[in-house]
């Protein structure tokens, strides 16, 4: 079946097998926006008592449900379309490296939205987001709170930190290994 | 292969690109958090500066740890509406959840030392919006700016220098006016008998789109009866909480709800100056008090009286404090939840809604 299949590519299709799709591309690169920001903005708002606190909470917290509503849509298309594969001659670490970070990255821009919704519904504040007041997600807990404040807040350093490797290994792949595999997310054409 | 030094060196370049890249990106990630910044002011060096020798009280509050929960109702007249387009302002009954309590943070202050007192509500809104606010007893705030509030506590905290005080209030006028207060106004016996202040100052907004600055007071219904710190001292170190159960008790207690409007060109953003006493304010309801629940029980307790929870219709002016508070009640509130095995609960853990 694959035979069959791969004897009618072309090499236009071919080439664009090796890519993601504009479509996960656009989304990768909007998000990668987003989430940066996202990640700067927390630690921003939490270490200032300036009006500038009540304007970034202002912004974290529509962000996390756009975030939230990206990364959906991302997993789904994800699941749908798949990925390029990666290089043959990449070394077998570096691949089972790929694979995980991808997981990692699913898990955590799905995961920390909802943890951050998660806390304030435990808090008992109200989460208004887009002039909407949004559904209380859990009962108000001191326990669950701690429990989802302090996963949001590691868990948020370790996307930042994971968001560093990633970027390195991209431009790794761009600038040393020039093996296609930064080419596969590149913004352009 | 005499193109291969080349490669190596322009994989060495490239390798230096990418440190350079990731340098630059945890380190702007660093001054972001104020990693960099030890002279930042935080919400959480705010919060550690509130503490008491002995150090916080765990599961309380990091400031006004002392408190008993109420709940009640607000009853709005609708005279609030020409200001605000907020629900509270509607005429009709909205249920309170609140908190009287006095400033300060060392758990072992007796009644008759606390100077400050406060009350702090949280109205819920039939279209599930809120209102929270935490307002104190005094007639205009100590300081002017939040840096300035961190510099007291600094002061009073540093025992080593016996003129930290007085070259506090000779930097920051406003102090002076607040001491003077201090020393000379009148104390009441109940947390019934005294008005309560938001000071700071919070801009509504109403139908037609207009703004107004503002700030509001809710002045009790109770005739106060003004009495001397020294009789208040015969009272017992414990007596606040007794007296508001007693008195509510016996009657709903009732405090009138005033919203002052400020003239063009009254300071909004320094709390410690009041606004003119000649200023139009509007009688929007009333608030009844009309069960007092002990705070170990009470709904109040694990509630943040976040002074920034605001219904549409309501938001905040230039006045800095707003802000700065919300940022340190949060820290505190996520300091106190994740203590609250220190401070127990009377009942069964999961008995309370």
């Amino acid at each position: 079946m694959s035979q069959a299949i791969s004897k009618e590519t072309t090499p236009a299709t071919a080439r664009n097998n090796a890519r993601f799709s504009p479509l996960q591309r656009a989304l990768h690169w909007t998000m990668a926006v987003c989430i940066l920001a996202m990640l700067f903005i927390g630690v921003g708002m939490v270490s200032t008592v300036r009006p500038d606190y009540l304007t970034l909470v202002s912004i974290h917290k529509p962000l996390g449900i756009v975030i939230l509503a990206l990364g959906l849509v991302r997993l789904a298309v994800r699941i749908m379309r798949g990925a390029p594969p990666l290089p043959a001659d990449m070394p077998q670490p570096m691949k089972l490296a790929a694979h995980l970070s991808h997981l990692a990255f699913y898990a955590l821009m799905i995961a920390l939205p909802l943890l951050g919704y998660g806390m304030l519904s435990a808090a008992d504040y109200p989460v208004i987001v887009f002039g909407v007041h949004l559904p209380s997600l859990l009962p108000h807990s001191d326990a669950l709170h701690t429990l989802l404040w302090n996963a949001h807040r590691f868990l948020a350093l370790c996307f930042f930190a994971l968001i560093v490797v990633h970027l390195a290994a991209a431009l790794f792949h761009a600038l040393v290994r020039r093996d296609g595999v930064f080419h596969a997310m590149a913004p352009w054409r | 292969m005499p193109d291969r030094p080349d490669v190596r060196a322009s994989n060495v370049r490239s390798l230096i690109v990418i440190t350079a890249v990731v340098i630059v990106l945890v380190a702007a990630f660093a001054y972001t958090a104020g990693w960099l910044s030890p002279g930042r002011l935080t919400p959480s060096k705010i919060v550690d500066s509130l503490a008491p020798p002995g150090g916080p009280a765990l599961g309380f509050r990091r400031n006004h740890a002392i408190g008993t929960c109420f709940t009640g109702s607000f009853e709005s007249n609708g005279a609030g509406a020409a200001l605000s387009r907020a629900q509270l302002f509607a005429a009709g009954a909205y249920p309170v959840t609140g908190r009287f309590n006095l400033a300060t943070a060392d758990r072992a202050t007796p009644d008759y030392m606390a100077r400050v007192r406060g009350l702090s509500l949280r109205i819920a809104l039939p279209d599930r919006s809120e209102w929270r606010t935490a307002m104190i007893d005094v007639p205009f705030f100590p300081v002017a700016t939040p840096e300035a509030f961190y510099a007291l506590q600094q002061a009073l905290a540093s025992k080593d220098d016996p003129d930290a005080i007085k070259n506090f209030a000779g930097a920051h006028p406003a102090f002076g006016a607040f001491a003077k207060w201090a020393g000379s106004a009148p104390w009441t016996a109940s947390y019934a008998d005294d008005r309560y202040n938001s000071l700071n100052s919070f801009i509504f907004t109403n139908a037609h789109g207009q703004e107004h600055a503002v700030r509001w007071s809710f002045v009790p219904e109770a005739q106060p009866t003004d009495v001397s710190a020294n009789q208040l001292k015969q009272r017992g170190a414990k007596f606040l909480d007794d007296d508001i159960a007693r008195r509510v008790q016996a009657a709903p207690q009732r405090w009138t709800m005033l919203v002052t409007v400020a003239n063009p060109g009254d300071s909004t953003a320094d709390p410690s100056k009041a606004w003119p006493d000649d200023r139009h304010t509007v009688n929007a309801g009333t608030l009844v008090v009309k069960a007092i629940e002990p705070e170990p029980d009470g709904a109040c307790r694990d509630l943040n009286f976040d002074p920034t929870v605001l219904p549409a219709g309501m938001r905040v002016s230039d006045d800095p404090f707003p802000a700065a508070r919300s940022a340190a009640y949060s820290v505190s509130f996520n300091r106190r939840t994740a203590e609250a095995k220190a401070y127990p609960r009377n009942v069964a853990q999961g008995a309370q809604p």
